[in-house]
C-alpha cells in the first residue's frame, strides 16, 4: 500500500512541494525526493543525530520526523546555512581545530551548532558539549569540535566571522 | 529505507472536535505528536491495529503551558524542551524541568511531547515519575453524543495498564495535564541512571516530592520509581514510612530498603533485575541524605 499525500514547506527559504507516503521520513523526503543529501542517514533512531535539521528554528532529528508533518513549516537542511554567519564561523573554526576527519557527522554537527549560536550567542565549553550530546562523532573524541563551536562563537562576537 | 505502509490514512485535523470526530470513527488511530516514539515503532511494525496516522499537531492551543484557575495546565503538545525552559513550569513545577534536563538530547526534547511520553506508557518514560510525584491528572477529551467536545479527568496514579497501555480509551484525546501548584516548603529531586547522561533509555528513576516543615517532619510525601515495573509507581510503603517523620540515618537506610522491595523489575538489555534493586536501594538513600541535609 503506498498511499501518498502532498504538501508544501519553505525548503531553505524557497517554498517547494513534495509527493510523500505516510510513513516518508523527512529524510528520506530530504535525501531521496529533493535530492538534498548533506543530511545523513546515520542511525534512524534519533541517537547519531547525522541528520539534524531545522524545523521553523529548532533542531530536530530529521529521521524521527514525519515527512507529512513538514507541512507548512520551514525546514533548512545545511546545505541553508551557507550563507549563514553563524555557520561560516562554524565553517571556520572547524576546519581550524581539525574538527572534521571522516566527516559523517559533520552536517548535523554544523546544525546543531548554527542551533545552539542563535539561542546561546557565546557558548563555553560546557555549553558546546551539552548542545551536542544528541550528535555522535567516531572520529574526533569531541573536544577539538567543542572548542571549534567556543571560538566560533568567539569569534561573531569579535565581529571578524567574515 | 522505505517500509511497507502500515497506515492506510491520514489526517492533520485543525480543530479539536474533528480531531476528536477522526479518532471516534476510526476505531483506533495512532496519534501523532512529536513523533520521536512514533516513527521508530512505525518502522519496527510495532503500531497494533491502527490504520489512521492522525497528526495532532495543527489543532490549536494544545501547547499552551498556563495557569488555570488553581491548576498549573500543560498542554499535551507542550514540548520537553518547553518544561525545561518555560518560567511557569520551573516556577510551580521545578521537578519536570529538573527531569526535561536528563531528557534524551536537544534534538528530541525539541520535538518530544509531554502528551507523547504519556500516552507512549513506557515504564522508563522519565517523566512520568515526576508527574506521578506531584499528583498529575489527565485531562481526556472525546466527542459526546450530540457532537459537542466533553473532558474528563484521571489521576495519572492508576492511569497506566501496562507497558504501552493506559485508560485513555480508543475515542479519546489526553489533551492537558493538570497539577497543583508547588507549594512553599516543597523539596523535590529527580535521580535518573543510565550508562551515559544523554539518550540514554532509564536504568531506573526515582522522583521524589514532599513538604517539610520548620521542625523537619516531611509530609504529602511521593516517592515514584521507574523502569523498575509494568508501569511507572509510587513506592506507597515508603511513603507511608517517611509521611510525618524527621529524616535520620536510621530513617534514610529504612526507606531505601523498602523502595528496593517495592520496586518490582526485570531482567532486560539495560539491566538485570537485582541490579535494579541495588540501584534503587542506593540512590533512593543517596537522595534522601541529601533532602536530609539540604
Amino acid at each position: 500500500m503506498s498511499l501518498t499525500h502532498e504538501i508544501g514547506f519553505t525548503l531553505n527559504g524557497v517554498q517547494r512541494r513534495a509527493t510523500v507516503g505516510i510513513e516518508t521520513s523527512a529524510l528520506e523526503m530530504l535525501r531521496e525526493g529533493v535530492g538534498l543529501t548533506g543530511t545523513k542517514y546515520g542511525c534512524g533512531e534519533g541517537e547519531c543525530g547525522a541528520c539534524t535539521i531545522l524545523v521553523d528554528g529548532l533542531s530536530v532529528n530529521s529521521c524521527l520526523l514525519f515527512a507529512l508533518d513538514c507541512d507548512g513549516r520551514e525546514i533548512t537542511t545545511v546545505e541553508g546555512l551557507a550563507g549563514d554567519a553563524r555557520a561560516q564561523a562554524l565553517q571556520k573554526a572547524f576546519v581550524a581545530h581539525g574538527a572534521v576527519q571522516c566527516g559523517f557527522c559533520t552536517p548535523g554537527m554544523m546544525v546543531q551548532a548554527t542551533h545552539l549560536l542563535a539561542t546561546q550567542p557565546h557558548p563555553d565549553a560546557a555549553a558546546a558539549q551539552r548542545a551536542i550530546e544528541g550528535n555522535l562523532c567516531r572520529c574526533t573524541g569531541y573536544q577539538k569540535i567543542v572548542e571549534a563551536i567556543v571560538e566560533a562563537g568567539q569569534a561573531l562576537a569579535a565581529g571578524d566571522a567574515t | 529505507m522505505s517500509g511497507s505502509d502500515a497506515f492506510e490514512r491520514y489526517l492533520a485535523p485543525t480543530s479539536l472536535a474533528q480531531a476528536l470526530a477522526a479518532l471516534a470513527e476510526s476505531g483506533g488511530a495512532a496519534v501523532l505528536a512529536g513523533g520521536t516514539d512514533l516513527m521508530p515503532q512505525s518502522r519496527a511494525g510495532r503500531v497494533r491495529s491502527a490504520r489512521m496516522l492522525l497528526n495532532i499537531r495543527r489543532v490549536p492551543g494544545l501547547e499552551a503551558v498556563e495557569v488555570d484557575g488553581d491548576a498549573l495546565r500543560l498542554g499535551a503538545l507542550a514540548t520537553i524542551a518547553t518544561l525545561l525552559i518555560h518560567p511557569l513550569v520551573r516556577r510551580h513545577a521545578s521537578l519536570l524541568s529538573e527531569a526535561a534536563n536528563h531528557f534524551a538530547s536537544d534534538q528530541i526534547r525539541n520535538a518530544a511531547t509531554l502528551g507523547g511520553n504519556i500516552c507512549n506508557a513506557s515504564p522508563a518514560g522519565d517523566m512520568l515519575g515526576p508527574l506521578l510525584a506531584l499528583d498529575a491528572e489527565v485531562e481526556l477529551a472525546s466527542l459526546a453524543g450530540d457532537g459537542s467536545v466533553r473532558f474528563r479527568r484521571l489521576p495519572l496514579d492508576g492511569f497506566f495498564s501496562g507497558p504501552g497501555r493506559t485508560l485513555r480509551e480508543s475515542g479519546e484525546l489526553l489533551t492537558a495535564v493538570r497539577l497543583r501548584p508547588a507549594s512553599h516548603g516543597q523539596i523535590v529531586r529527580f535521580y535518573k541512571t543510565g550508562t551515559r547522561p544523554a539518550l540514554d533509555i532509564s536504568t531506573i528513576s526515582i522522583a521524589f516530592a514532599a513538604r517539610r516543615d520548620g521542625g523537619g517532619r516531611l509530609s504529602d510525601v511521593r516517592l515514584a520509581l521507574g523502569a523498575v515495573a509494568p508501569t511507572p509507581l509510587r513506592a506507597r510503603r515508603t511513603e507511608a514510612l517517611l509521611e510525618g517523620s524527621r529524616l535520620d540515618a536510621g530513617l534514610v537506610a529504612q526507606a531505601a530498603q523498602s523502595a528496593a522491595s517495592e520496586a518490582k523489575p526485570i531482567d532486560d538489555v539495560r539491566a538485570t533485575a537485582w541490579y535494579r534493586k541495588e540501584l534503587v536501594h542506593n540512590m533512593t538513600r543517596r537522595m534522601l541524605d541529601d533532602v536530609a541535609h539540604a
